[in-house]
């Protein structure tokens, strides 16, 4: 019961401290990528299966936070917005390996870097 | 009769499809995603040298309560053969990461508390002189000994070129005040059989399955550090994420000195579901 009792404030406290900040726009996010990173080029721009291997990530790991579509869901914002589409393919490249944490997206640095390039082949052809 | 709404809930929530490492003691720098939980099933039997071999198992159900905090509660039991099946107590474990973006070398750090019984043989990890010896007693009088332990690690992990290389020190402090501090340590490396997705959906391609190789065992104590009467083991692993939302995992550890078991053959089946924060609040009458 001492133990218990002593878990629940740590509990509450780690509850509120995990609370994400939803302050910054997409805007701000992309200037925070290194100039670097931002000037990176797409390998696989040019590989005509990379679009549809992208649609096959983006589904299997990315459309419960923001949507089937990109279209945006209750936990992660639409990928159609211009801020993103106007970015370079490294800038995502960037967000999607760093993710953006603090707001509640994990890094997917997990994905090996072709799957990533694969998926912004595919966030890149959104219309 | 929330808990069986919660059931159903969590039954009825999508699947997500995880790309999980191949890892079972070792841990590399990815947590959980945030507000998923995965349900997993563990399994290891081992080969016991002096005394009868055993199944012991767990269940782990791992949280995703941010992007930086993921946090994991585990019950354990076992069957030691010609003997009996005991239920060896919980785990509480928690993983912190303090750094926003990916580093050269990525940090986490890690805090378990335990509550088990000395009959617990999971052997989730090798502390201290942990030896094959320790499970040779019967239940009936390893179950008289009880442990609370708090565990740390430092988990370091690294991505490169599809390779993950993980390197996770321990320290464990049993919380009555005579017991020292026992330390341990597991490495990992891994890769996936392909680095490019195929376009099309598939059970069997290359990129689902995940290769690799841990190397765990203990440090001895601060009255004796080193190698002196520590186990230690190599363990071929596998995960083969399937495109259903399941993930099972393989992993036959080899035991390199006479202190190790022979054999720990380890398998598990996980499954990811998404969004299940939102229906813990929608029972409680949040918005979903």
């Amino acid at each position: 019961m001492k133990t218990l009792s002593a878990a629940l404030p740590l509990a509450a406290f780690l509850l509120l401290a995990a609370a994400p900040r939803r302050d910054e726009s997409a805007a701000v996010i992309f200037a925070r990528v290194p100039e670097k990173a931002s000037a990176k080029s797409n390998p696989l721009a040019n590989d005509s299966d990379a679009s549809k291997a992208g649609e096959k990530l983006f589904a299997k790991h990315c459309a419960a936070c923001h949507g089937e579509n990109a279209e945006g869901a209750r936990r992660g914002p639409a990928l159609h917005l211009a801020a993103v589409q106007q970015a370079t393919p490294g800038e995502i490249f960037w967000i999607l390996t760093n993710g953006v944490v603090r707001r509640g997206m994990p890094a997917w640095s997990k994905l090996p870097e072709p799957q990533r390039w694969q998926i912004v082949t595919w966030l890149k052809s959104l219309p | 009769m929330n808990r069986l709404l919660l059931l159903f809930l969590i039954g009825a929530s999508p699947a997500l499809f995880a790309q999980e490492s191949p890892y079972v003691v070792t841990y590399d720098h990815h947590l959980e995603e945030p507000g998923n939980l995965e349900v997993e099933y563990f399994s290891t039997y081992g080969a016991q040298q002096a005394g009868n071999d055993f199944h012991a198992y767990w269940l782990e159900f791992e949280y995703g309560a941010t992007a930086w905090w993921t946090t994991e509660f585990y019950v354990d039991g076992q069957t030691t053969f010609r003997d009996s099946t005991l239920f060896t107590g919980f785990r509480w474990e928690n993983r912190f990461r303090p750094l926003r973006a990916e580093h050269f070398i990525n940090p986490l750090l890690y805090i378990e508390y335990e509550n088990i019984s000395e009959a617990d043989k999971i052997v989730k990890e090798v502390e201290g002189h942990d030896v094959a010896g320790d499970h040779g007693e019967s239940n009936a009088l390893l179950r008289t000994g009880h442990n609370h332990e708090l565990e740390f690690k430092l988990i370091l992990s690294k991505d490169f070129k599809g390779w993950n290389f993980a390197v996770n020190p321990l320290a464990t402090k049993n919380l009555s005040p005579s017991n020292p501090w026992e330390f341990g340590y597991a490495v990992g490396l891994s890769h996936p059989l392909a680095l490019k997705a195929s376009p099309d959906p598939c059970t069997f391609c290359p990129e689902n399955f995940i290769a690799g190789v841990e190397l765990y065992g203990g440090l001895g104590d601060t009255q004796s550090f080193g190698l002196h009467e520590t186990s230690h083991y190599l363990a071929p692993a596998l995960a083969w994420n399937l495109p259903s939302g399941w993930t099972v995992r393989l992993s036959p550890g080899f035991g390199l000195n006479d202190n190790s078991h022979r054999l720990l053959l380890r398998w598990e089946l996980s499954r990811e579901f998404s969004g299940v924060s939102e229906m813990i609040l929608s029972l409680f009458g949040g918005r979903r």
